[in-house]
């Protein structure tokens, strides 16, 4: 049986990748598979703790979390377009004119 | 009418009030009329209430008019309330009276002023100050009349304000008055914290407890050095006593008044002569309940009173200024009332000071009519022989010159005699000091004849030397319209000669009013003195705590009081002997100073006398210049430059420096914004895993 | 033998994880994100969540991730281009935060106490959590109004990427 620490760790281990991609990653889109990721992990940590405590909440939190997650990929892409489109680049080091 | 006493202030403030707002497009007549109406008014109340409470009064009994209540935080109580008793109707008596000639004179003397609306502003306005200082009840509505005539003191003293000098003159006078003020205001918070109240008097309908009820239960401060310092009774009375020398221009703060000439010879009548000065004077007796109970304060008072008189009176021997020789024998004269209230007789000192009211004011107005009448020259060396050209003038001084020099049957010898007497029997003081006392404040006397025949010798007799040409224009005063017609002098006009006669009439007969006793061997009663018996507290005999209850205006019972017990037979017999000896130093003085004067009138003065003994001079190097240079170097340069700004000018620098540091935060780059939020994921994740 | 299945699957998802870091193209990052999110939906099926591993392959991984490799593709980055880089002290930053994180993480996860998987109830019957009708359930009755307005966030969320990514005078 596998305990229900190790499903946590995996989830750990999943959502510190993801931050350090966002973190590391220069190219917008590539930051935005990361986040991805980190929202996947939190999903895991939330479904294997609904299963393991008998909880539906849980899951159906994690369903209304895709929606968004949908929503959130759907607008997000549509700003790098638009920003990709003015700048011709794709990286996000480049857009700083909000700098005091 | 309901309110009379608050109807005595008001009047002048709202003349004040009136030319102060419309004045300006008043014609001269109209001005004149109001102001001098408004005085006149409040004249006439103060007579009326005088003769329809004078059985009263005499007994003791005390009016009071609640206006409203000014302050009343915790324990500490302060009304604008009035009082009137026998002390304060003397006093707006005749400070309204002569205050009332002299705004008549002040219509002539200004005419053709173009400030004519602003000065009888603040003539008025002057009015109001003083007669809410005299009737007022508690201390600190005295304090507010006594800021007040020190603030109109300085508006008429630099009334000429385009010249440079007289602006100077007037914030000497206020910053004189000021350092005065500053160790009366410490002596007033001492008595609030020692007695609890600031009232004179008790008062059950309002509940208040007497500053002078809780000075009367105090057993008396011993005559020693310590007690000045003890923070006791004495502490209180010294206190008080600086803010008097200030105001009633004593060693060590008279230096404004000679300066203070410098304003509109009828603001010299007024304010330097007859009312302002003498306020010192009334504090001192309105407190006498106080000051008996401290001897070391009230011998310091007789000690400065007679050295100022005669300080004064060596120095206006050598003044040629007509003005400023009148000065120092104000300086003077206030020395006398001095020493009277320090060796206990304060009566004697108030009697003092309504006569010299009448003849200092006299003798005032008169210089003013000569230097009108010689087109604005002070300087006595260009007047002489006068006598022929301004009669009534001439006379009218006559008046007062033997008046003020204690001539036997004038005013001014009753009054001073009785200061002289007074201080020989002094019981207070140890022994030695009396007969010292009596003796300086004799030699004064002399000098006093002596000098005043020298400015009437130099004025009025001899070789006419006013058309000598008008070379220096040091000594004019400066009027705003010089005329300089030629012409021989006139006598003044109408408005500016009755005044004269009336006060004349005054410094004549007014001493009658305070004959000594012992001088009729107790068959004439002294009325002056018994009238204040009751306001004043005697030195000789202990009072006890039963003052006359407070009523309000419609009167309920008037409790008796004892009237001191005529002196004895011993004591006339010194009374008359001293009387003899005044009575022929003053013929004597008046003799030296008429053969002198007339052999040699321009006999040059000691450089000593003529220079004040340096005074000034010596306050300039010993105080204002350290003063000045330690606010340059040490505060200007060091705390405002360097402390100060360096503080302020630092918080903007710190600022700035910080709001740059904090900018490279923002550096618009989304990567260390994440970096930022994992670190605080990092922390708060931390904090809760510690828990 | 689930222990098995856990480790082979989560390794699979690791090494895609690791691998979306190291790849410089946005598409092979794409593709090993679709691998995590396999992988992952196949975990979700050994914690009895049926539903939700679908729902995973059928809306992340075909829909998200299909949207994402449009995007890459529409927006065609040209290689040979100088990447800049500013601030570049903070790629230092990334092991020790990392390490911080995990350390952190498994510190608060030590205190989980052993707990195992409830048996799932044969042939998928009745209301066992994890099955279709449990969510649906749960779904219509108490959690109603976040389904509803999840709606109108899709909705917001259409309108607004039509906005953003329209050309200029369209």
């Amino acid at each position: 049986m596998v305990p229900l620490s190790w499903y946590l760790g995996l989830s750990a281990l999943l959502f510190t990748i993801g931050a350090m991609g966002v973190f590391i990653k220069r190219n917008a889109i590539t930051i935005f598979l990361c986040i991805e990721l980190m929202l996947n992990a939190a999903n895991l940590t939330l479904v294997s703790l609904s299963s393991f405590f008998g909880d539906v909440d849980g899951q159906l939190f994690v369903f209304i979390v895709m929606t968004v997650a949908a929503a959130e990929a759907a607008v997000g892409l549509a700003i790098i377009i638009s920003i990709f489109r003015n700048r011709e680049s794709l990286n996000v080091d480049e857009v700083d004119t909000l700098k005091l | 009418m309901k309110h009379p006493l608050a109807n005595i202030i008001l009047a002048p403030l709202i003349g004040a009030v009136v030319l102060g707002l419309f004045g300006k497009r008043m014609s001269e007549r109209v001005i004149g009329w109001i102001a001098c109406s408004t005085v006149g008014a409040s004249a006439i109340l103060s007579f009326y209430l005088f003769l329809q409470h004078r059985e009263a009064l005499e007994l003791g009994q005390k009016f009071h008019e609640h206006l409203f209540t000014w302050i009343n935080v915790g324990n500490f109580r302060a009304d604008f309330s009035l009082l009137l008793d026998s002390l304060s109707a003397i006093y707006i008596m005749f400070v309204t009276f002569v205050a009332f000639w002299i705004h008549v004179f002040a219509t002539g003397y200004m005419r053709g002023d173009k400030g004519y609306w602003r000065f009888f502003t603040y003539l008025n306005l002057f009015m109001f100050s003083m007669l809410t200082l005299v009737l007022a009840d508690n201390f600190l509505l005295m304090f507010v009349g006594w800021e007040g005539v020190g603030l109109c003191s300085y508006l008429l003293i630099g009334f000429w304000f385009e010249k440079n000098a007289n602006n100077d003159a007037a914030k000497k006078a206020f910053v004189v008055n000021r350092i005065g003020d500053f160790g009366f205001a410490i002596g007033l918070m001492l008595l609030f914290l020692k007695s609890g109240s600031i009232f004179y008097f008790s008062d059950s309908a309002r509940g208040i407890r007497g500053a002078f009820d809780w000075a009367i239960e105090q057993p008396g401060d011993p005559l020693t050095w310590s007690a000045i310092f003890a923070g006791g009774i004495t502490t209180i009375a010294v206190l008080m006593f600086v803010g008097a020398t200030g105001k009633s221009a004593q060693i060590p703060l008279f230096v404004w008044l000679p300066d203070a000439m410098a304003g509109p010879t009828p603001v010299s009548a007024l304010i330097h002569a007859a009312t302002m000065v003498t306020a010192g004077v009334y504090m001192v007796s309105r407190a006498s309940s106080i000051y008996v109970k401290a001897p070391s304060a009230m011998m310091i008072m007789a000690i400065i009173g007679a050295a100022t008189a005669l300080f004064a009176a060596t120095i206006g021997l050598a003044q040629w200024d007509i003005k400023k020789v009148l000065a120092y024998s104000t300086i003077s004269q206030l020395g006398y009332m001095f020493l009277a209230c320090g060796v206990g007789a304060f009566s004697a000192g108030i009697f003092h000071v309504f006569t010299h009211a009448f003849f200092k004011a006299l003798l005032f107005l008169g210089a003013g009519s000569v230097i009108i009448g010689l087109h604005h020259e002070q300087d006595m060396r260009r007047m002489g022989g006068l006598k022929k050209f301004m009669p009534v003038t001439f006379a009218t001084m006559f008046v007062g010159w033997l008046a003020i020099s204690g001539v036997p049957l004038l005013s001014g010898f009753f009054s001073k005699d009785e200061i002289l007497y007074r201080s020989f029997i002094a019981e207070g003081l140890p022994d030695p000091w009396p007969k010292a006392l009596w003796f300086i404040g004799a030699i004064t006397a002399l000098l006093t004849a002596v000098y005043m025949t020298r400015l009437m010798v130099l004025t009025f007799w001899g070789k006419e030397r006013f058309s000598e040409g008008h070379g220096d224009t040091a000594s004019h005063d400066a009027h705003g319209d010089d005329t300089h017609h030629a012409g021989p002098p006139r006598e003044s006009p109408r408005p500016m000669v009755i005044p004269l006669v009336a006060l004349a009439v005054g410094a004549a007969f007014a001493g009658y009013l305070g004959v000594a006793e012992g001088l009729s061997g107790g068959k004439i009663p002294n009325y002056f003195e018994r009238f204040l018996e009751p306001s004043l507290a005697s030195a000789t005999l202990a009072r006890e705590a039963a003052n006359a209850p407070v009523t309000h205006f419609k009167a309920e019972a008037v409790l008796a009081e004892e009237f001191p017990e005529p002196s004895t037979a011993a004591g006339h017999g010194t009374e008359i002997l001293l009387t003899v000896i005044s009575s022929i130093i003053a013929l004597a003085g008046i003799g030296i100073g008429w053969f002198w004067f007339n052999r040699k009138p321009l006999w040059e003065p000691p450089r000593l006398l003529e220079g004040k003994y340096f005074v000034d001079e010596a306050y300039d190097a010993a105080v204002i210049q350290p003063i000045k240079l330690g606010s340059k170097n040490v505060l200007w340069r060091i705390v405002d430059v360097h402390i100060i700004d360096a503080a302020v000018n630092g918080a903007g620098y710190l600022t700035s420096q910080l709001g740059s540091a904090l900018r490279r935060l923002q550096s618009g780059l989304e990567r260390s914004y994440v970096a930022f939020v994992v670190l605080g994921a990092l922390l708060i994740i931390g904090y809760f895993a510690m828990k | 033998m689930e222990k098995v299945l856990f480790i082979v699957f989560a390794a699979i998802a690791v090494a895609s994880a690791l691998n979306i870091l190291l790849q410089r193209n946005p598409l092979q990052g794409a593709l090993s994100l679709i691998a995590t999110l396999a992988s992952l939906s196949a975990i979700y099926v050994t914690l009895h969540a049926q539903f939700l591993a679908a729902i995973q392959i059928v809306v992340y991984a075909g829909a998200i991730m299909v949207l994402f490799v449009f995007v890459i593709m529409l927006l065609n980055v040209p290689k040979d281009q100088p990447q800049i880089e500013k601030q570049k002290w903070l790629r230092y930053l990334a092991i020790p935060f990392a390490g911080l994180l995990m350390a952190e993480m498994f510190y608060v996860i030590r205190s989980v106490k052993p707990i195992t998987l409830p048996a799932m109830p044969a042939d998928g019957a009745g209301d066992a959590v994890g099955t279709v009708s449990s969510i649906g359930k749960a779904l219509f009755t108490d959690y109603l109004l976040p389904f509803e307005v999840t709606s109108v966030l899709i909705l917001m969320a259409v309108v607004g990427a039509m906005v953003l990514a329209r050309r200029e005078g369209d």
